[in-house]
């Protein structure tokens, strides 16, 4: 099975933050919420693997939501 | 402030108040870092330069506390680095927290064989004491306390500049003006000249103490601590155990009382505990502005530093590359003055720093976006980046709490000769045409750095004598000069060689025998051959001073 790559892997990854914020510029946060969504569905699709995707879903949840809420944040 | 106090300068009646004086080559306006380290270089290039600054002492509070390794490279051309270095504190390493857990720990100097360091703090008043005390003793260097500037006048061959004194203004004629009178530039005012940019809607307040403590000698950044919740905070230490901490306090502070003792206290209880030991040297509240000139060169104007170009205070990019731009500009403005190269050489002073300036901005823009997001997407973006980052490499990368000051690598600039060799390296940290050269140690006449030997004038840098006796005194003799330095190899007779102890020289050159490479009078790369040929040398000589 392929496994999430989490080690650095965009080449310039400031321009890449810069364009991912700039994306955002100008958008209501309801907007924002909306491209976001969109956005992971686009990439989703491009990585394709579910093995992959579940993986990282499990990364992005970690830390957030009931047990980080318990923690205090 | 305890630890220091600010010298008083002589101020002395200039004596062009009573009768004109001759045309001065040089005026440089503003005694700061950037001003002082212009008027050092031309002084021991012979050039004679008066400096003139409306105050009479050195900076007020600490302010520019970083240097960086580079700036200190090139103090070590200008005579003063070892000062510097031997009172500030080194540091290479960087922590950043999120909330109270270190997610991400930065080392920028992981490879020895360097003389200096990544940087060292050191607070500006002592940096500009020593580079005072270096203009002072440096041959031809006047400089002139309580002497404002009022009125500047340019013409096509000259410039007169009226200064303001306790005993009335007066006026100095001159060839050239060297503005590096800091980013409220009286020079650029004067003149009308605008700069563009942006303000950010945020407030900082810097507090230096005085406090003993055997807190590591790092940089830590804390995004949203627990002791000042929703903001950002930084802590350096300086010498004589003064720490600076930078407290994010957000576009709605108010100022005035951001500014006074009890407002001040409890942040920095809150931070450092109840029972912290300390006292206040210094406070100040100040928002940042990201912004440049178009042109840092204005017929005989010529702009540098905080008077040409401003970032955000995150990178220490500020007084780092001021002091790049001296070393870049002065150079060239001595051949222009000895009638070596023409006028338009010093449009690549614009070019290049400009293109810097560029660089510096881009990144200093992007730390204070990270650090003060702009929009409530964006600050969950930067969220969701930090919390990931403790577990994950990829989100480490992108945490950004400030990209440190590099030398700028002036790859696009009309003096470098493109390489004809196809071999050699163009990767990160290769000495392409642009590249200031790398450091090594090596044993010789001169010391056991290797950038000791470079720069001041042209210099050709051969591997195994890989420069005949014939070329190095055909250089030798030449209007722009050249010299020659060899590492290994056969001594040859009016070259310098030396020994590359660790093989790091070599290394770090990708050099074989054979090997030259030619390096500007501020040591940056701009020609570089696998065989050295004396027609080649001087055509890139000549390319490199806008004479080709």
């Amino acid at each position: 099975m392929a496994t999430l790559n989490t080690e650095a892997n965009i080449a310039a990854p400031d321009d890449f933050y810069e364009r991912l914020i700039a994306t955002h510029r100008g958008l209501t946060d309801a907007q924002s919420a909306l491209v976001n969504a969109r956005l992971i569905l686009v990439l989703a699709n491009h990585i394709g693997d579910p093995g992959v995707l579940a993986q990282a879903m499990a990364a992005a949840l970690d830390g957030v939501g009931a047990a980080a809420d318990a923690g205090g944040g | 402030m305890k630890t220091y106090t600010n010298p008083v300068y002589p101020y002395a009646r200039p004596a062009e108040l009573d009768a004109p004086g001759a045309r001065r080559p040089v005026v440089i306006v503003g005694a700061g870092p950037v001003g002082l380290a212009a008027a050092i270089d031309l002084g021991q290039r012979g050039v004679p330069v008066v400096v003139l600054d409306d105050d009479r002492t050195v900076s007020v509070g600490s302010r520019a506390i970083c240097y960086a390794k580079r700036a200190l490279e090139i103090l070590d051309r200008l005579g003063c680095g070892q000062q510097v270095v031997d009172k500030g504190i080194r540091w290479n390493v960087g922590k950043v927290f999120f909330r109270d857990e270190l997610v991400y720990r930065f080392d920028l100097l992981p490879e020895p064989g360097h003389r200096r360091p990544a940087f060292v703090n050191l607070q500006q008043y002592w940096f500009e004491e020593y580079l005072v005390e270096r203009a002072q003793a440096v041959a031809g260097v006047e400089l002139r306390w309580e002497s404002k500037v009022v009125g500047v006048a340019p013409h096509a061959d000259h410039v007169d500049v009226t200064v303001a004194t306790p005993d009335g203004e007066y006026t100095l004629e001159c060839d050239w003006i060297i503005a590096a009178d800091g980013s409220r530039s009286a020079v650029r005012q004067l003149l009308g000249l605008e700069w563009e940019g942006q303000v950010f809607h945020d407030r900082f307040l810097i507090a230096d103490i005085h406090m003993k403590s055997d807190f590591p000698t790092e940089r830590w950044f804390w995004f949203d601590p627990p002791f000042h919740p929703n903001q950002s905070t930084l802590l350096h230490r300086q010498a004589d155990d003064v720490w600076r901490i930078d407290f994010q306090l957000g576009w709605d502070a108010n100022p005035e009382e951001e500014r006074m003792p009890e407002r001040i206290l409890p942040r920095l209880r809150a931070m450092l505990g109840e029972d912290a030991d300390f006292e206040i040297e210094w406070a100040s509240v100040y928002t940042f502005q990201c912004r440049r000139m178009q042109r840092f060169c204005h017929g005989r104007v010529l702009f540098a530093g905080d008077a040409a170009h401003v970032v955000s205070p995150f990178g220490a990019r500020g007084a780092n590359s001021g002091i790049q731009d001296a070393d870049n500009l002065v150079w060239k403005l001595d051949l222009v003055l000895k009638g070596l190269a023409p006028d338009r050489l010093l449009d690549s002073y614009d070019a290049e720093r400009t293109r810097a300036a560029d660089e510096n901005i881009l990144n200093s823009t992007r730390s204070t976006d990270f650090i003060t997001p702009k929009s409530n997407v964006s600050r969950t973006f930067r969220d969701a980046t930090l919390g990931l980052a403790k577990k994950h490499a990829f989100a480490r990368r992108l945490v950004n709490s400030g990209r440190l000051s590099v030398p700028a690598i002036l790859v696009d600039s009309p003096l470098n000769t493109p390489d004809r060799d196809p071999d050699f390296a163009h990767g990160p940290g290769a000495m392409v045409p642009g590249a200031p050269a790398a450091d090594a140690p090596v044993a010789g006449p001169a010391g056991e750095w290797l950038l000791s030997y470079l720069g001041g004038d042209f210099t050709l840098l051969g591997f195994d004598a890989a420069v005949g006796p014939f070329g190095v005194a055909a250089l030798a003799r030449d209007p722009i000069p050249c010299k020659v330095v060899q590492v290994g190899g056969k001594p040859t007779a009016g070259a310098t060689t030396i020994e590359d102890v660790l093989g790091l020289a070599v290394r770090r050159y990708g050099a074989r025998p054979g090997t030259v490479y030619l390096l500007r009078p501020d040591q940056h790369v701009c020609a570089r051959w696998r065989e050295f040929d004396l027609p080649s040398v001087r055509a890139a000589i000549a390319r490199a001073t806008a004479s080709a």
